[in-house]
């Protein structure tokens, strides 16, 4: 174990890492609350929501409004059907199936391909069918791919370690299996559920790289944000940074509410 | 029966939204087309164009250095961060909260992340005050933004986490009386690194280095915010050729991405068993 030298050295590292990971956010949440005279950088010229205001005017920045409810009801959808499908993949995977070990491999490839060959070709395979492209169908496909198999390698975690006795006394007592579901696994994987939710749920929200070239006309708001750095010069940007890193905050302080009351319920 | 029917909502949407799509892409890399249309086709021109370019060469020449020098950062600082974790902090409560506080951003937007170092970086920034304040530099430096160097630090800032959730994770499981027999039989702390500790978490930096690599050799956003356009990446190059509408170019560099990032993969896996991880 390292000495005291070292554990200081260590301790130093730990937080010029912390600052360097959240020093920049932080700043461009300072800087949204810029005058309706500040620039881009420091100094702040007074302190206004200037350009919190100018978010919601339609014509000064793109579309705020419609691309945020977009990727909220997108991010609802996604992380919705993330958690039923990993819950049911993940059932499935406790025992041994034909095909299960090919479906496994399928799910890490869909986790580690490059986004942009799977948005290339979700795009290109709706292009020969010739079907639309829409945030709703083939974004919302291709979304699932990257947080399905986040959702599924939590699963597993769980299941790995989940003792299948209690299922058996469930049995015993005369519980159908749906029964035994409903009332004796799922209460015990619920924190895991509840982590598979906010992967689901961020995940979606802040995902651009295979959304890009699925979502058709209408911007999700990551696409917004991207279409805007190149055009956009005023602290405007910031505020979307500050109300978009606002939603992502919110979405973990309840899923860690959830986990911690889940938590003292069961003590 | 049971097992399959629980399992088919999974298998539809990975086949319909990853398998046929990636036997798509495999299709039109062959296919012919001219500035309105795709023609479906059986030509190689596409390939012959791709090895035949210098520009190929030299792109993926730039993605190979963006990766290997963000994979050794990111390595670096991972591991480290990570052992301080697992080994230095006392206490369960306190250790899950700083990983809390190391995990958090993975769930904001990466977008705004690269985005947050404008004020840092730029002409005027915070970096260039604090040098011209401090006297290192009277004139502020002008590569700190929209530079190569920009590009690295922004993939380290956004994927170094990579690396420490599964080091840690393997730093974790490593059974502490092995370190105790270790320090007992004279073992020093640099012994106890390399002998005892590092061999037991090499899964953990091979998952680790699989997520920064994929993602940087895939990357087609930061490399262009960051480097403001100076610089290139095979995923910039593809989604330049999407914007032009020449499809099956495009299709044929994807595909020749996605068996180059497979051969890595694969060679990451020969080094380093995890399936013990899985």
């Amino acid at each position: 174990m390292p000495g005291r030298l070292g554990r200081g050295l260590l301790t130093a590292l730990f937080v010029a890492f912390v600052l360097f990971l959240y020093g920049p956010t932080l700043t461009i949440v300072v800087l949204s609350f810029q005058g309706p005279d500040g620039g881009l950088t420091f100094p702040m010229n007074g302190v206004s929501l200037h350009w919190f205001r100018r978010l919601f005017e339609r014509q000064a920045v793109g579309d705020f409004g419609a691309s945020i409810t977009r990727s909220l009801a997108l991010a609802a959808m996604v992380t919705l059907a993330t958690v039923v499908i990993s819950l049911a993949a993940g059932m499935a995977f406790r025992r041994r199936f034909v095909g299960s070990a090919a479906l496994f491999y399928l799910t890490i490839t869909s986790l580690i391909l490059p986004s942009i060959l799977v948005g290339l070709g979700i795009g290109l395979a709706f292009n020969q069918a010739e079907i639309d492209t829409h945030w709703w169908g083939s974004a919302l496909g291709a979304q699932l791919t990257w947080t399905l198999p986040f959702g599924l390698l939590i699963m597993l975690a769980v299941f790995n370690r989940f003792d299948g006795a209690w299922e058996e006394a469930a049995r015993d007592l005369g519980a159908t299996s749906w029964q035994s579901f409903a009332h004796v696994v799922l209460p015990i994987v619920a924190p895991s559920v509840i982590g598979i939710a906010l992967f689901g749920f961020t995940l979606s929200f802040d995902e651009f790289a295979r959304t890009m070239l699925t979502a058709g006309t209408d911007n999700t708001l990551p696409l917004e944000i991207l279409g805007m750095t190149t055009t956009v010069t005023t602290p405007v940007l910031y505020a979307l940074g500050t109300a978009s890193t606002l939603v992502s905050f919110l979405a973990i302080g309840l899923a860690l509410a959830l986990l911690w009351r889940a938590r003292r319920q069961r003590a | 029966m049971r097992a399959w029917f629980l399992a088919a909502p999974l298998a539809l949407v990975l086949a319909a939204f990853l398998l046929v799509p990636l036997a798509m892409l495999v299709a039109v890399s062959f296919y012919d087309y001219d500035s309105f249309r795709l023609i479906p086709d059986f030509v190689t021109t596409n390939y012959v164009e791709v090895f035949g370019s210098m520009v190929t060469w030299r792109t993926y020449g730039k993605t190979f250095f963006f990766a290997g020098i963000t994979w050794a950062i990111t390595l670096l600082v991972g591991f480290w961060v990570a052992y301080y974790l697992a080994f230095v902090v006392e206490g369960t409560g306190k250790r899950t909260v700083l990983f809390l506080l190391c995990t958090i951003p993975f769930w904001t937007s990466n977008l705004i992340r690269m985005i947050a170092w404008v004020p840092f970086l730029g002409r005027n920034g915070l970096a260039n005050r604090a040098l011209q304040g401090a006297g290192i530099t009277d004139q502020p430096l002008e590569f700190l933004l929209f530079s190569e160097f920009a590009v690295v630090l922004a993939f380290v800032h956004l994927y170094t986490l990579f690396m420490v959730v599964p080091i840690f994770n393997t730093m974790m499981r490593v059974d502490r009386r092995l370190i105790e027999a270790a320090v007992d039989a004279g073992a020093g702390f640099w012994r106890v690194l390399w002998f005892v500790i590092l061999p037991l978490c090499k899964p953990g930096i091979a998952i680790g280095s699989i997520f920064v690599i994929v993602l940087v050799m895939g990357d087609f956003v930061t490399v262009r915010l960051m480097s403001g356009g100076q610089s290139a990446s095979v995923g910039l190059m593809i989604s330049n050729q999407i914007s032009l509408l020449q499809y099956p170019a495009a299709a044929a560099n994807a595909v020749v991405l996605l068996i180059v990032v497979l051969m890595m993969v694969a060679a990451i896996l020969r080094i380093v068993d995890i399936r013990k991880e899985l």
